[in-house]
């Protein structure tokens, strides 16, 4: 079903008979799910843009790519740095951003500035049962009632299907610089990078590549206070090594071009930076990638490894992001946590038909 | 303001209630004399005044527990209170209800550098959690104007916002993970020292959840290294639409100060006899502060004052050092202390988009000769949260009802333009009745819905937040 409006949309959930697999642009098909294909590409458009107010509205079938032209023509971005997935799932289609917002999609710069979730101002939805509801709004202070814009973002449309979705947005850098060093081990790389999180010098991306020992650091912001700043971090790096001036692509870190085309299953697992490199050394990964000053593991394994079993009592959560992997998708939860979210979905979605499972 | 009528059973058993409290905290912690009961009868919002049945304080999250149990055996209501400095009341008790206060639990539990994050009990401070980290060169970034007093159990109940929050949001984008107890009694934890706990973001919801879903006991919030400088510019225009434009100029310019405040005639006025800080009379005054290295600031602050000269300013201003940085920001920071002094005054919050601002103003105006009121405007600018001061004398009969009603149309207008009812302060008591203008049915019932899970007997701060006719069913179920 091709939903062309929230009201087509509440129409069809009330008159669904089974469960519904909920599909924006498919670049991203994580979890395992079922059901009748709701497409919800047909919603589409920018509703509202006011670059003096860093606000963006925009139905939730919009492609990211129509968001960023029209953020770039005013000299703006999405500053949570959206991945890409479809390189490394080899997945075609056009990304929207009403699936960035259900799996709260960040990059590089999430560390800096926040995740998705931390842009997101306001949500209109549908939930299971055909009602159509809308929380937040389009303004950056709001806590007027609860905070369902959070909950709506990362839910896997499991709660409702978004229709609507308003953002923060951010000034664009004028100049990005990076920074290398080269030959750290992982332990060392993981305090290079939490000595420059830990500067004042606005760093907004760190990662660590292993497989060529290259650690980077990137620098945004107008020209005269990067250049300061990069001297500045560099003397804050030197006992790490002399860092060099690089083209980092960071675009091939977000989308973790790293893995595209080697087999294996690939996993997301978000820890706490200082456990990462003793996490990593006990995975059995064929291979790992680090973001967020190791604060996100990208691991790339054989097929079917059990990668939570080698996880073993670290604290953080894997999921799955490609492959079959094994055991859930996403990291299980324990039992009052369960039961709250479990509970959750009862009420928003009682006739359990929306991506059913798909979060498990 | 209407409250629900208490439980005279639940009054009936206060006996009972107090002996069972008793027996799993200190002596001291429970408090049930009425002498003493009394300095729990309000917070921030003094207009409302109503003695809890009982108080406690417990020491630590077993305690919390403990009490909750005994709550929610016996069906008594609970108001959980930080420090008492919220201006909705959203602690305002109940006669039938136990508060339950967190100042006993202010410790930290552990600092982590490396990995960025704090973790601190919730009775603490929010100034002082910046306090535990500001000697290794930290900051705990969100900073409500309470911040010397209010408790981070508080500020994650509200979702707390503050000054600096354009550049480093608010409470829920620095909250990595709690502790929190359920209104039975469990104990569950969320999130922590790693980023995007995995499943539903229930930090998400129970940060600004005003205490309604649990009772937060722990805290892991992020920390940040101290920028290295940070230096503000005064301006002022003659017209608050020019001012507006500024805003917008500079925020499109593709600089992101940390704050960006406005004030418009009344309260300069206002803030001149008081604390004579030497601002400019004018319509529109604005404070546009930045950070960085000295350098950083010059050519930031460069680009401010070449935007702002565009527009005919009737005054510019630099802080060339930490003296006049430190007179910029007096009068803003003396403000409501100033208003105060002129008379009694109700500050609201509505939030409204930044294009909005000269619209608003001009209708605010307009009611304010309507309502025969005064209303001073403070307005962090960059992110549109407004806080009018309606003056009105609280000895003069029908006062506060009219500084209410005059209250109640500035929120709608907040809606009307397309922005909300409360930016930082939240709903509590003051804003409860208004929701309806903000919310469709669904919406609030969708809501109601997520409290349903946490707390199905509706024990937590039942009476806040969602209007009274709406959750009626529930509370009494």
């Amino acid at each position: 079903m091709t939903p062309h409006s929230e009201a087509d949309l509440a129409q069809m959930i009330t008159a669904a008979s089974g469960p519904l697999r909920i599909v924006g642009g498919g670049t991203r098909p994580i979890g395992r799910v079922t059901g009748e294909i709701l497409d919800v590409s047909a919603m589409s458009g920018i509703t509202l843009y006011e670059p003096g107010a860093l606000t963006l509205v925009a139905k939730a079938g919009t492609p990211i790519a129509e968001i960023e032209t029209a953020l770039a023509a005013q000299n703006q971005r999405l500053a949570f740095e959206p991945m890409d997935h479809r390189t490394l799932l080899g997945t075609k289609g056009t990304p929207t951003i009403g699936g960035v917002v259900a799996a709260n999609v960040s990059g590089p710069r999430r560390i800096a500035v926040g995740a998705c979730r931390d842009f997101m101002l306001g949500v209109r939805f549908v939930d299971g049962t055909g009602n159509i509801i809308k929380n937040g709004g389009r303004v950056m202070k709001n806590v007027t009632g609860y905070d369902l814009v959070k909950l709506m973002t990362g839910a896997y449309g499991t709660l409702g299907v978004l229709t609507e979705v308003s953002l923060k947005v951010l000034p664009a850098v004028e100049t990005t610089l990076s920074l290398t060093l080269t030959g750290l081990d992982d332990a060392a790389a993981i305090r290079a990078m939490s000595a420059a999180l830990s500067s004042p010098y606005e760093v907004t991306g760190v990662a660590h590549d292993p497989s060529t020992a290259t650690t980077n650091f990137r620098l945004e912001g107008f020209k005269a206070s990067v250049a300061y700043r990069a001297d500045e971090l560099r003397k804050k790096l030197a006992p790490f090594g002399a860092a060099s001036e690089a083209k980092t692509d960071w675009t091939a870190i977000r989308d973790v071009h790293a893995f595209a085309k080697q087999q294996g299953d690939v996993w997301r697992i978000s820890v706490k930076p200082s456990d990462a490199a003793a996490l990593t050394a006990k995975l059995g990964a064929t291979s790992v990638q680090y973001d967020w000053g190791g604060g996100l593991i990208w691991a790339l394994c054989p097929v079917g490894h059990d990668l939570r079993a080698a996880m073993g009592d670290t604290a953080g959560h894997a999921t799955l992001v490609r492959g079959t992997g094994c055991g859930p998708t996403f990291h299980p939860e324990p039992a009052p946590i369960a039961a709250i979210t479990a509970g959750l979905r009862a009420k928003f979605d009682p006739r359990n038909i929306l991506n059913t499972g798909i979060m498990s | 303001m209407e409250m629900p009528v208490p439980s005279a059973l639940v009054i009936s058993r206060k006996d009972q209630l107090v002996s069972r409290l008793r027996e799993v905290l200190p002596r001291d912690a429970v408090i049930s004399d009425i002498s003493e009961t009394r300095a729990y009868e309000c917070d921030g919002l003094t207009a409302y005044r109503c003695p809890p049945l009982c108080a406690v304080l417990p020491a630590n999250t077993a305690e919390v527990a403990a009490v909750l149990r005994i709550c929610h055996e016996m069906n008594v209501p609970v108001v959980p209170r930080g420090s008492g400095t919220s201006l909705a009341g959203g602690a305002l008790p109940t006669a039938d209800c136990v508060i339950l206060g967190v100042a006993k639990m202010s410790g930290v539990i552990e600092t982590n550098y490396d990995d960025r994050y704090i973790r601190v009990q919730t009775g603490r401070t929010n100034l002082s959690v910046t306090g535990a980290v500001e000697a290794n060169g930290f900051f705990y970034a969100p900073d409500p104007s309470s911040q010397l007093a209010c408790a981070i159990a508080g500020n994650i109940a509200m979702n707390s916002g503050g000054a600096h929050c354009l550049k480093y949001g608010v409470t829920t984008n620095n909250l990595m993970g709690v502790t929190m107890v359920m209104m039975d009694g469990s104990v569950v934890e969320i999130g922590g020292a790693h980023l995007d706990a995995g499943g539903l973001d229930l930090l998400g919801v129970i940060c600004g959840s005003e205490g309604q879903l649990g009772v937060v006991t722990e805290a892991t919030l992020r920390i940040l290294h101290k920028p290295e400088g940070a230096r503000p510019v005064l301006m002022g225009y003659d017209n608050s639409e020019v001012a507006g434009q500024v805003v917008t100029d500079i925020i499109k310019a593709g600089v992101l100060p940390v704050a960006i405040e406005f004030m418009d005639r009344p309260c300069i006025e206002a803030t001149e006899k008081f604390a004579k800080a030497g601002y400019p009379m004018c319509e529109a005054l604005l404070i546009v502060e930045v950070e960085g290295s000295d350098a950083e600031i010059d050519a930031q602050l460069a680009l401010i004052m070449e935007i702002a000269a565009k527009h005919n300013p009737v005054e510019l201003r630099e802080a060339k050092s930490a003296d006049e940085a430190a007179r910029i920001w007096l009068g803003r920071k003396s403000a409501f202390g100033a208003m105060g002094q002129i008379n009694d005054y109700m500050c609201l919050d509505g939030t409204i988009p930044v294009s909005s601002l000269p619209f608003v103003l001009k209708r605010i105006g307009e009611m304010s000769k309507e309502f025969g009121l005064d209303v001073g405007n403070v307005f962090h600018a960059g992110d549109g949260n407004m806080h009018p001061l309606i003056l009105f004398d609280a000895n003069k009969e029908g006062d506060l009802e009219l500084c209410e009603e005059f209250g109640a149309e500035i929120l709608k207008l907040c809606v009307e333009v397309g922005g909300c009812l409360t930016g930082e302060h939240g709903v509590g008591i003051e804003k409860r009745d208004l929701m309806h203008v903000q919310f469709a049915p669904a919406d609030l019932e969708a809501q109601m819905a997520v409290k349903d899970v946490f707390d199905p007997k509706w024990l937590l701060n039942p009476a806040k937040v969602f209007p009274l006719d709406s959750s009626a069913q529930r509370r009494v179920a």
